[in-house]
Order: structure tokens, then C-alpha cells, then sequence
């Protein structure tokens, strides 16, 4: 481990200290005056038409402040929840994104699906006074399974679209596909289901809503991983206020995995309605409501084939997927059945074609859109299902087969659009089998049976693309947004540092390796950095976190400003020297000047950059605050092996993951300690969608099956091995951090 | 109509008048500005909200506030004064909590275990943390940290 607390040190953490004590301030853990509790009055069914609502004994009850309705909302003209990420199908036409009113108007589309909002003084009150609003619905057929949904005659979720499909994509060569069909020696097919699953965050998510009359302006807290991007869609699509009159703040948010990424019905209202009823409201959702209204995750059906010669070299690969969308596209749901998914394809092979279709399908759900890893996994387990398969299928060693086919020249263009700068999948995979003792399963297998054990082994590589990314490729691809990220660095007089960040931590530890980043490229102690994040009233802009861009993207442009701070530190140090800029070194945070006894301390130089009075200030400005943008160049592509055995007992059917070994080649490590920790929570979140984790609806009535943790299979620690984690590094070559 | 209750939270004795339905864990948050102990589920499975009601651990979401008048009381802000109480810092130390949210529930329960079982073994730790979710860690790292703890506090 490298000395000190820099880029590289398994430091512990700065927040740590406010988390073990509990004084983290979570949204729900902020009160304000005058504020007010709202509760959703949400749908108890799958599809039908709201005939009418009657809230007149519901207004006359104790406590109630006010209740909204949909007519409410499009009297006030506000617009309707977006889908920022523009897809188009292959013949050309636009992606069908149906009009998604924050209240429903005239009709409700999955259970849970928003239909009023009721205010009282407390909680208690809104719960019951949300139980005497009456609805009278007109049930209508409903469908729930993306397989269903997408054969002829199944019910509509949306009248305006009746084959429920959104868009019908494609990525790759069709033409060049079907001819390696034509010439291969083996022909591998399989059929996938990539189940539903449901985020649960730890933290339900929660917001608190607050109108000033005296400005005339907003404040949102809430519990979201870009808190700028939920300001800029609030104002520029949805019209609450303008961005100036509104400020968005997202404190300590416990856990996210994307489910906190997008815009929700529930944020908006509770800020609309502040100024309707004129008082705070504060909504924090039970678990209950986040199974049913959280964005879920994944429900894919794949259809894939794989084309490989006599030696099992793949020639073509072949995938159809079903996305479910649920009943509305949320706010990134198009992007990732798509540019998420078929562009990683490839994986870590040399398949010189391939071709993949996805149809996006809605059905009477909540929304699926970007859950933890977001369509990354979904094309990583289709392709090494399949590559199992076929491993399987032509006698060949699954690690073998995949070593054949390993890319091994760099930069490699996919044949599904992305181009990946750099990789050595060989060297994660070779330590990933020796830490596993891959030889040494057989004996290990004979000696459960022994005990009357089954044991099995399996493996899976990876390829991630990291650090959404080149604000030009998406743009190209129909994102809304570029995905730059911002940075400020500003030094105090007294030369301690406050660094304000775009991305949002909810976990991740950007308080310590932000400051770690600093304490590599300007010498201050992490002690005397300060990283601010989650409040557009204090940071200049941002796009969040998410896709995995904190580390690559935000931690770059924190770089990069750090390179103005030491810029204009030049600029300081050579006015007080008597130099000329060019001349002055940094190094360890002290300026100098070669072979001359001229040194400044970074904390002399900020001291000196706020108390100037004889500054030429043509050349020379007062103050040492620097900001930056930093646009990557492309993504990031962190790759990987992953070895699991498992156990079962015949007899009682209990499958146990007895080891796990990951082998991950992330670059440069910022901290190891802490990247240690992300690997286990994606590993436990692999093993619990393998194992135990599914959402199910009830075909018939579109009923939520498993609406709470007691039918929903949650990894608890006993359902966890122990994990072996081990590392390779190629650094990235095109990003400052590598 | 409410009821007057008297207890001991983290030390300081507390009189409060509290409506029957009110659960111990929205006592603590909201009357007491306690806001450590958290909520995370409404079917008691989650283990956010743990507490120790007479140094045993509770799921305060469980229990109602009036059923805890006369009792002693901890919280997550009441386990040390000033520094880290030891299994405090073992979960820092073996960076055992991400997001934080499950936290002070699982250092909670962690005292507890280790109040029954002064040794843990892994699979003990992995069974005693069974009514504890957490979304972010794997666990893995919970586990060393409990184990580590466990072992600080036995000196
Ligand atoms: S809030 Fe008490 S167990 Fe979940
Ligand atoms: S640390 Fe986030 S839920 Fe446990």
C-alpha cells in the first residue's frame, strides 16, 4: 500500500465517523416548519379507468390539509413525467412515449400507479384520510408478462398503442451475421429469462417539498443520485419553476443502485403542492409503496445463438431480446434495454459479427429502467450463458473456450459500436482460476459426493462500459444530455480546500476519495478537504451518479481543475518570487524554483492569492477557486473474471455458493479498501438475483406478488460466502486517472 | 387521548406524553430528535430500526412506545461518548457500511451478539445478523467487522 493518504491508500473513511454515530442526515431525518405529511392514494389495480374521484369526506376529516387530483395538476398546465433518451426504431420512427401525467388523469396503468395526493398535519391523519378518498374505477384487461404483452391480441396498456411497443432496435450487421451463421460448424441456441427484480435501496425514498412565497421560489430535499438533473428536468420539461427559483437538494441518500436516478411522480407533486396548499410537504414512501413505485430492474426475454467453427472460434452471435418497460418509460428506461445492452455484446471476445434486436414492450407494472449495472449485466449473462452452453456443447473447458476467443489487440473496434482502448482479459481470468483452485475442483467434487453433495463450478468474464460517458457518442445515440461532469476546487485563505462536485455519493465514498485525489496532485491533507456534493444551491452543475462515473468522470474533472489550481498557483508563487512563471516547479505541494532558495508552501500560495493589494491585475487575479468540465474521451472499460462453486443438497434442494472468487481489472484504484467494498455489494447482488431474488406480479389480476421483504427474497448475511477478491491492472489510456 | 411515559434514553431520563398508537422507533425520531435509529421497512424485517430497550436489542419499529415506559433505553447515539465505542470502529476500520443506512441498526444488533456470544464465529455473526439488511456492503465486510469488534471488546 503506498504511503500516506493519496490516490492508491486503503484509507478509511471520512464519512464513516457521521454514519456510525448516526448523525447522517437523511431526507426523511429533515424537518421544516409549518411542514405538512402526504400520502399517495395509489392504484389497487393493474388497468382501468378512473370514472371518477371523491374526496369530499376525505377533505372533512381531521388534520387534512388538501388533496390533489390529476384535474389539479393539468389545470395547472404542468408537464408530464419525461424519457430523456431519444431511441429510434430501425425503420426510422420515433420511440412511442406516451403522455405519463405525475397524477393519473383518466386512467391507471399498473398497481401502485399515482392517483392523488393527500395532505394533512401528520402522517397518521394522511393515511387515513387517503383511505376515505373514493374512486370508482372501470377495470380494464391488464398484462403483465413482456412475453404476453408482446403477442398479438394481448390487452393494450395504452389504447394509443396497440402492440405495446415502444421501439424496435437494432444494433450490428445483419447481413454479415447470417452469412457466419451460414459457414459455421456449430450452431449454440438458448433461451433466457432475465428475471424482474426490485432496487430496495435502503433507504425508502422520500421527499420534502417547500414553497417561499416571499422569493417565489422552490426547494426540493430528496432522496435522488443527480440532484441538477432532477432540478433541470423539474423546470425546463415539467414547468414548476424556473431553475434560478429552484433549488434541489439531495443530502445523505442511503443506497440507490439507479432506482434514485430518475424523476418521480411523488418528488414533483410534493413540490407542486407546497405551493398549493402554501405549506411544506413531506412525503417518505413506506417499503410497501418503493416495491410497487420504484423503478424495478432487468425483465428480459432472450432468444441467442452463437455460430463458432470446428475449434469452437465464435463466428457470429445472434440475440433477440423482449424488454419489459412497464407501464410508462421512465426517466433513462429506453437507454438501457439498448445503448446499455447491445453495444456490450461483445464482450471480451472477438466475435467478428454480431446482431442484436429489442423490442421494448409495456406492460401493467411499475417501470423498469436503469437498476445496478444497468443493461450491462443483462447482456453479460446472456452472452456467457451462452458461451457456457456451448463450452458444454463442443466438449470444450469453459475457461479454454473463452481464452480462444479472448480479444487480444488493442484498441478493438466491436462489431456493436463501442471501441475499447485497452484490456488483458487473460491475466484476470488465469488469477481468477488459481484463486479459485479451478484444477482442483474435480477431487473437490468427488469428496461432496462423497457426502452425498452435488458441487458444480461455473465462471463468467465481463466487460463494463464505464463513465457515461463522451458527451458526443450519446448525444449521437438520442441522449438528452451530454454526460460531462463539473468540479470546482476552491482554497480558503488558510489553505484548506472545499471541492464541489456534481456526482452525488449515496455510498460510494466520494468524501474520502475526492480528497484523496487532492492530496495526490496538491499535497493537502485529506484532513483539510472538504467534498461537497447534492445541493445545486452550492454546486455549479452536474449529472449525477450513476453508470459507474464518479471515480472516471467526476474524479477527472476534480483533476483537471486541481491542474488550474496549480496553474495559477505558478502564476502567484512567480509574482511573490520575482520569476517568471514558466520557472516555477510544483512538487508535494510547495512551488519553487529550481537552484534558487524561492519555495512556497500550496497553503502560503492560497493565503497570498486572497490578501493581495499590490497585484498587477491585468496579469493577476486575486483568489485560488478553479472550475472544470471534463468531457471523457470515451468510456472507461473495466473488465473481469468471476468464479463461483456451489453446493446442493439433493435431498432437501439447498443450494449453498460455497466460493467466490473475483478477479477485477479496474485501472489505477483510487482506494482499494473501498473498491473492495463495491465488489462484495455487486457480488451479493449477482448471487441474490441467481438465488433468490425475483418480482412477481400475478398474471391474472396484475397484482404484486412479492410487495414486501417478507415474500421478496432479500440476501441476508447467511445467504453470503465469503468472497476472494483479487485485481489486475490495465490503466485506462485516455483518462487522467487511468 | 395520550399517554404520560417515563424512561431512560442513552442516560437521560425522559417524561414524554405519547398517543397509543405511536411506535417506539417514531417516539425516538420524532420526539426525541433521535434521528440514528431509521426506518427502512413497514413488516419489521429490515433491522434499521434496532435499539437496545434494557440492553437487549429490539426492533423499535416493533414495539410500541408505551410498552417501553420504565425501561433504559439505548440508541446509536447513546453507544459512545466522544469516541468510537470499539465496534464502532471496527466497522470503520474494515469499511463495513457504504450508504449508512443499515448501519446504525447493525451496530446495534452487532452489541447485542456480542453480548450473547463474547467468541463469534463467522457463521454465528452471518446468523445473528439475519434480521439486518443491507443492500450496499455483501455483508462480507459486516461479518470482519462484528468478528473484529467482538475481539476489541474482549480486549
Ligand atoms: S423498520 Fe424496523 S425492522 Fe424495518
Ligand atoms: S450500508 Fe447501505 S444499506 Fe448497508
Amino acid at each position: 500500500m503506498p504511503e500516506g493518504s493519496g490516490i492508491g491508500a486503503s484509507v478509511t473513511r471520512k464519512e464513516d465517523q457521521r454514519f456510525l454515530t448516526g448523525r447522517g442526515k437523511y431526507t426523511d431525518d429533515i424537518d421544516v416548519a409549518g411542514q405538512t405529511h402526504a400520502v399517495f392514494v395509489r392504484s389497487p389495480h393493474a388497468h382501468a379507468k378512473i370514472l371518477g374521484v371523491d374526496t369530499t369526506a376525505a377533505l372533512a376529516m381531521p388534520g387534512v390539509v388538501g388533496i390533489l387530483t390529476g384535474k389539479e395538476l393539468a389545470a395547472d398546465k404542468l408537464g408530464g413525467l419525461i424519457c430523456g433518451w431519444m431511441i429510434h426504431s430501425k425503420d426510422g420512427s420515433e420511440m412511442k412515449a406516451p403522455a405519463h401525467p405525475a397524477l393519473a388523469l383518466d386512467e391507471v396503468r399498473y398497481v401502485g400507479d399515482h392517483v392523488a395526493i393527500v395532505i394533512a398535519e401528520t402522517k397518521a391523519q394522511a393515511r387515513d384520510a387517503a383511505e376515505a378518498v373514493y374512486v370508482d374505477y372501470g377495470i380494464l384487461p391488464s398484462v403483465v408478462n413482456v412475453a404476453a404483452a408482446a403477442k398479438p391480441g394481448a390487452p393494450a396498456v395504452h389504447a394509443s398503442i396497440p402492440d405495446n411497443t415502444s421501439y424496435r432496435w437494432e444494433i450490428g450487421d445483419e447481413a454479415a451475421t447470417k452469412a457466419a451463421f451460414a459457414k459455421a460448424a456449430h450452431v449454440i441456441e438458448l433461451d433466457l429469462i432475465n428475471n424482474r427484480l426490485i432496487p430496495n435501496a435502503m433507504e425508502p425514498r422520500a421527499a420534502l417539498g417547500l414553497y417561499e412565497p416571499g422569493t417565489e421560489s422552490f426547494t426540493l430535499y430528496t432522496t435522488s443520485q443527480n440532484p441538477h438533473v432532477a432540478r433541470l428536468v423539474l423546470s425546463a420539461f415539467i414547468g414548476i419553476a424556473p431553475e434560478h427559483k429552484l433549488r434541489v437538494v439531495a443530502p445523505d441518500v442511503g443506497g440507490g443502485f439507479g432506482s434514485k436516478i430518475f424523476i418521480y411522480a411523488e418528488e414533483t407533486v410534493c413540490l407542486w403542492a407546497s405551493k398549493k396548499v402554501n405549506r411544506p410537504v413531506k412525503w417518505v414512501a413506506d417499503r410497501s409503496e418503493s416495491f410497487l413505485a420504484d423503478a424495478h430492474g432487468r425483465d428480459h426475454v432472450t432468444h441467442v445463438a452463437l455460430a463458432t467453427d470446428e475449434n469452437g472460434i465464435f463466428l457470429g452471435l445472434r440475440v433477440k431480446t423482449l424488454a419489459a418497460m412497464g407501464a410508462y418509460l421512465s426517466t433513462f428506461a429506453s437507454s438501457v434495454p439498448t445503448y446499455l445492452y447491445g453495444t456490450l455484446l461483445a464482450g471480451q471476445y472477438a466475435t467478428p459479427a454480431i446482431y442484436c434486436e429489442v423490442d421494448a414492450i409495456f406492460t401493467n407494472t411499475a417501470p423498469v429502467d436503469a437498476y445496478r449495472g444497468a443493461g450491462r449485466p443483462e447482456a453479460t449473462y446472456v452472452l456467457e450463458r451462452i458461451v457456457e452452453v456451448a463450452a458444454r456443447e463442443l466438449k470444450i473447458d469453459p475457461a479454454e473456450l473463452r481464452r480462444r476467443n479472448f480479444i487480444r489487440t488493442f484498441p478493438y473496434q466491436t462489431p456493436v459500436a463501442l471501441e475499447y482502448d485497452i484490456g488483458d482479459y487473460q491475466a484476470s481470468l488465469d488469477q481468477a482460476l488459481e484463486l479459485a483452485d479451478y484444477k482442483g475442483f474435480p477431487a473437490r467434487k468427488a469428496e461432496a459426493a462423497k457426502r452425498g453433495m452435488l458441487r458444480g463450478i461455473g465462471l463468467s468474464t465481463y466487460i463494463e462500459a464505464c463513465g457515461l460517458a463522451p458527451s458526443k457518442l450519446v448525444g449521437s445515440l438520442g441522449a438528452g444530455v451530454g454526460l460531462f461532469e463539473s468540479a470546482q476546487v476552491r482554497f480558503n485563505p488558510t489553505g484548506n480546500v472545499q471541492v464541489f462536485t456534481g456526482c452525488h455519493s449515496h455510498g460510494q465514498g466520494h468524501e474520502t476519495t475526492y480528497a484523496q485525489i487532492i492530496n495526490s496532485r496538491l499535497g493537502v491533507p485529506i484532513e483539510n478537504v472538504e467534498v461537497i456534493h447534492g445541493d445545486t444551491a452550492q454546486v455549479q452543475f452536474g449529472l449525477g451518479t450513476y453508470g459507474s462515473r464518479s471515480g472516471s468522470v467526476g474524479g477527472s474533472a476534480i483533476y483537471k481543475a486541481a491542474d488550474k489550481i496549480i496553474a495559477k498557483g505558478k502564476k502567484i508563487a512567480a509574482y511573490r518570487f520575482g520569476a517568471k512563471h514558466e520557472d516555477v516547479q510544483f512538487e508535494n505541494g510547495v512551488f519553487s524554483v529550481p537552484n534558487t532558495n524561492k519555495q512556497m508552501t500550496i497553503s502560503e500560495v492560497a493565503f497570498a492569492a486572497y490578501v493581495p493589494h499590490d497585484y498587477p491585475l491585468d496579469e493577476l487575479e486575486p483568489g485560488l477557486d478553479e472550475n472544470a468540465f471534463y468531457d471523457p474521451l470515451n468510456f472507461t472499460y473495466p473488465a473481469g473474471a468471476h468464479v463461483c462453486e456451489v453446493e446442493i443438497d439433493p435431498e432437501t434442494g439447498v443450494a449453498k455458493v460455497v466460493n467466490w472468487v473475483a478477479v477485477d481489472d479496474f485501472g489505477t484504484l483510487i482506494n482499494p479498501l473501498i473498491v473492495h467494498g463495491q465488489i462484495h455489494g455487486g457480488v451479493a447482488q449477482g448471487i441474490g438475483q441467481a438465488m433468490i431474488e425475483n418480482c412477481v406480479y400475478d398474471e391474472d389480476s396484475g397484482q404484486l406478488l412479492t410487495g414486501s421483504f417478507m415474500d421478496y427474497g432479500m440476501p441476508r448475511a447467511d445467504d453470503m460466502p465469503d468472497f476472494k477478491v483479487g485485481f489486475t491492472s490495465t490503466p485506462c489510456t485516455h483518462n487522467p486517472l487511468g | 387521548m395520550s399517554s404520560s411515559i417515563s424512561l431512560t434514553v442513552n442516560g437521560k431520563s425522559v417524561t414524554a406524553a405519547v398517543e397509543p398508537p405511536t411506535l417506539l422507533v417514531h417516539f425516538i425520531r420524532e420526539h426525541l430528535d433521535l434521528t440514528g435509529t431509521h426506518v427502512g421497512c413497514d413488516t419489521s424485517q429490515c433491522g434499521a430500526c434496532v435499539v437496545h430497550v434494557d440492553g437487549k436489542s429490539v426492533k423499535s419499529c416493533t414495539m410500541l412506545a408505551i410498552q417501553a415506559d420504565g425501561t433504559e433505553i439505548t440508541t446509536i447515539e447513546g453507544v459512545a461518548n466522544g469516541a468510537l465505542h470499539p465496534m464502532q470502529a471496527a466497522f470503520k476500520e474494515h469499511h463495513g457500511l457504504q450508504c449508512g443506512f443499515c448501519t446504525p441498526g447493525m451496530v446495534m444488533a452487532a452489541l447485542d451478539l456480542v453480548r450473547r456470544h463474547p467468541s463469534p464465529d463467522e457463521a454465528t455473526v452471518r446468523e445473528g445478523l439475519d434480521g439486518n439488511l443491507c443492500r450496499c456492503t455483501g455483508y462480507h465486510n459486516i461479518v470482519a467487522a462484528v468478528l473484529a469488534g467482538a475481539q476489541a471488546m474482549r480486549g
